[in-house]
């Protein structure tokens, strides 16, 4: 025997070479396009938004990693670089840098790093620092620039409502239906992503061909985007069947407002959604629910941010409560 | 479309470096070291000591009860002496060390390669053989074969499921054997098929061995009701459960044995080391070792006696690589490491894998980042993350609650986490600590 010394573990001896980092790198590029488009629209402006947003969230993360929780450097993993990105694709690109700042340290301080960093949160750390802005500062976080192609200029004088905040407001005042359609961008400015809205949210082709790529490199599954959209369309769909003049149509509540974005890269967050696939699509069934309610009946013009938060409170109730088929279960009683 | 299992599985590189290497038979050792427990059950009773002269294929050590194998010499010689040994577990085990002189055979032992077809024992006859003459199940788990052929009152066998899987990267030497000795093979499983008095058998292999799939299906047209399936190549397809799935769709229930679907399921190296023992009158003396890996300079399928060192092997595929971080008893996913190579080769060796040093050790732990991988790939339908972290608090009843007895340890959890979480260790803690609870519940 040779006086090599041999190690020793159990098996299994080979790993898939699957890595956080991995993981992480493969949502940042499954979020170009989106960004892209952001820039292409918005200009400038989305540049600065995305830029702020993500360097403070890493900045952030930095600092309370490295001051107040002592551990090892977790920036690397990036995904304090995802909460950045998607921090800047929930807000509007002409928003003041300090309600950035101020955003992405609710994010990551509080939705993240108290409670203990990477994988421990239960509500998606982006989500909780665009509801926090929208709630603080509701007026800057709803005054959307005017999508302008190609153009570079710093400064977006004009604004736009979302086509969301047209119909609900149009509707509150007692204005028919097919005079707010005519209002609102044609299906083909909506399917690109030329219309007001948060920066990352409005191209829906952009954010199909990443979530796509997504479920390719195996990051995320069909299941949570399927069946938020899936109900979505049902529940708008049975309420549009009912009544037509007063409800808009399933396709318009598909392609405005944070529908897809929130189906695509925040719904699908790994850490703050359910561990079966069953629990998956009970979790996409509940925000595609909450979502066309508080759209339709709520106050608020958009209810994806609300509805992935409460169904983020029921996760470990899910977890609980739906198990994946074992394999051979007998039956009690049988 | 190929057939498969339904649930979870992973799909590790093959790395079948061996794949279609003649098997070798390897020159006589100086010396074996033959280990008396070689199997799963109960320990065996030393019939030699010190200084008797045995010859190939004579009985050394005697089952004790009904789940347990005789052990056979593997060489002819004079016993050196019979004293506690490191095995490939690592721990000292009584053992008998045999100074090799000539190469004897008992003289019932027929050493010709002449194929005999005809199967002349009664069913109760080939069971009592199966059992004298120490075959274990080769596949790697090494339960004695005349237990599964004994089927219980009550019972009743449909099929007879040939495991010709071989779902562990690297490992060929139950591919290298069906390519070379695929008549016997099939006399074998007709034999079994035999012994458990059942008319339909199924041969199961993946679909990265198509060679072997067109051999034995161009045999087995002459054998009564032996039947070859192609299947979609996937980890863990070689677990006895998943394989039943796999072929005729049933779920064997939990905690239960294949029998409680009507099936028995033998690998197909036991198949051939049958065919030997009933038709040829050879204990299980020797088996086929492949010994591979991605620095061995000569990858190989070599035909072992049994308690040769494994150093014996490794040298003659080459000899170990200088980058050698890890050698592994079996298969990268469910063998064991071995902590030095001066160890024998037993019935359950199915291979000698040589990791180089980067591929030897574990990453860095990261936290969990809840990605359901584990739960995607469980074969049992089992929630990895959960047994590990229940286990890590010390809540065992959580354990046995969810189920963590199922496990089937096939590692597929561990292999696939993006943060190379010791899932399956946690697992198998929880378990032995459940094994515990649960014997001293049945004792009361």
């Amino acid at each position: 025997m040779s006086n090599q010394l041999l190690k020793v573990s159990l098996s299994p001896h080979v790993h898939s070479g699957n890595s956080v980092h991995k993981e992480m790198y493969g949502v940042i590029y499954a979020m170009i396009p989106a960004l892209l488009v952001s820039f292409i629209f918005f200009g400038l402006g989305a540049v600065r938004v995305t830029l702020i947003a993500v360097a403070s969230a890493v900045v952030f993360e930095y600092l309370i990693q490295k001051y107040l929780i002592k551990g090892s450097n977790t920036i690397v993993d990036g995904s304090a670089v995802i909460t950045g990105i998607l921090l800047a694709f929930n807000v509007p690109s002409n928003l003041p840098c300090w309600i950035i700042i101020i955003g992405s340290l609710v994010s990551i301080g509080v939705a993240k790093m108290s409670f203990g960093g990477l994988g421990q949160n239960p509500f998606n750390p982006a989500l909780v620092g665009r509801v926090f802005m929208l709630i603080s500062f509701p007026v800057q976080m709803t005054s959307w620039p005017k999508p302008s192609f190609m153009n570079f200029s710093l400064v977006d004088a004009e604004t736009a409502a979302t086509p969301l905040a047209i119909v609900k407001e149009g509707i509150k005042n007692g204005e028919s239906l097919t005079d707010l359609m005519s209002q609102i961008p044609t299906w083909t400015q909506m399917f690109i992503g030329e219309m007001g809205g948060s920066m990352g949210e409005i191209s829906a082709i952009a954010l199909l061909l990443g979530g796509l790529y997504m479920i390719w490199k195996k990051i995320i599954t069909w299941h949570i985007p399927v069946s938020m959209l899936g109900t979505m369309v049902l529940f708008s769909g049975a309420l549009y069947l009912v009544s037509p003049e007063q409800f808009v149509n399933p396709l318009f509540h598909l392609l405005t407002g944070g529908a897809l974005l929130g189906a695509i890269f925040m719904a699908t967050d790994m850490v703050t959604s359910p561990m079966t696939k069953t629990g998956m699509l009970i979790y996409g069934i509940g925000i595609g629910f909450i979502t066309i309610a508080i759209r339709v009946f709520g106050a608020y013009p958009e209810g994806v941010s609300f509805a992935i938060l409460v169904m983020n409170a029921f996760v470990p109730l899910i977890n609980t409560y739906f198990k994946p088929k074992r394999f051979g279960e007998v039956k009690k009683n049988g | 479309m190929l057939k498969t299992f339904p649930v979870g599985g992973v799909h590790p590189p093959e790395n079948k470096f061996s794949a279609g290497k003649a098997i070798e038979t390897l020159p006589l050792p100086k010396t074996v070291t033959i280990p008396a427990g070689q199997h799963i059950g109960a320990p065996t009773q030393v019939l030699v000591k010190k200084g008797d002269t045995v010859k190939v294929g004579q009985i050394i050590a005697k089952a004790s009860g009904f789940v347990s194998a005789n052990i056979h010499s593997s060489v002819s010689g004079t016993v050196a002496k019979v004293d506690e040994i490191f095995d490939s577990s690592g721990y000292r085990k009584p053992s008998i060390v045999i100074n090799v002189e000539g190469d004897e055979w008992m003289e019932d032992i027929d050493t010709s390669d002449t194929l005999i077809k005809d199967i002349k024992l009664s069913q109760n006859d080939i069971v009592k053989k199966v059992s004298e003459m120490g075959i274990v199940g080769l596949g790697g788990a090494t339960f004695p074969t005349h237990v599964k052929l004994s089927i219980p009152d009550g019972k009743k066998a449909e099929y007879l499921i040939i495991n010709a899987v071989e779902c562990e990267p690297y490992l060929t030497a139950d591919h290298q054997l069906m390519m070379e000795k695929g008549e016997e093979i099939m006399v074998g499983v007709s034999i079994l098929m035999k012994a458990i008095n059942v008319s339909k058998a199924i041969i199961g292999i993946e679909n990265n061995k198509p060679n072997a799939i067109q051999h034995l299906t161009s045999l087995a047209g002459k054998y009564q009701g032996i039947k070859v399936e192609a299947l979609k190549v996937q980890y863990p397809q070689g677990g006895e459960k998943q394989l039943i799935k796999a072929l005729i769709n049933r779920e064997v229930p939990s905690g239960g044995l294949p029998l409680d679907v009507n099936c028995v399921v033998q690998n197909v190296g036991t198949a051939f080391a049958v065919y030997e023992a009933i038709q040829k009158n050879k204990p299980l003396i020797e088996r086929i070792v492949s010994v591979t890996g991605k620095s061995v300079s000569k990858p190989s399928n070599f035909k072992a006696r049994i308690g040769v060192s494994a150093d014996m092997l490794i040298e003659a595929a080459g000899g170990l690589p200088s980058d050698t971080g890890k050698v592994v008893n079996g298969g990268p996913m469910m063998g064991k490491a071995l902590g030095r190579t001066d160890v024998p080769v037993t019935k359950g060796t199915s291979g000698i894998l040589i990791f180089k040093e980067e591929e030897a050790s574990r990453k860095t732990i990261q936290p969990c980042i809840r990605c359901a991988k584990c739960v995607s790939v469980c074969p049992m339908g089992l929630e990895p993350y959960l047994l590990m972290t229940v286990a890590q608090k010390g809540n065992f009843e959580r354990v046995e609650t969810e189920r963590a007895m199922d496990c089937i340890e096939c590692g597929s959890c561990s292999y696939t986490c993006p943060s190379t979480r010791p899932l399956l260790d946690y697992i198998r803690l929880g378990k032995f600590e459940v094994g515990k609870m649960i014997r001293a519940r049945n004792q009361r």
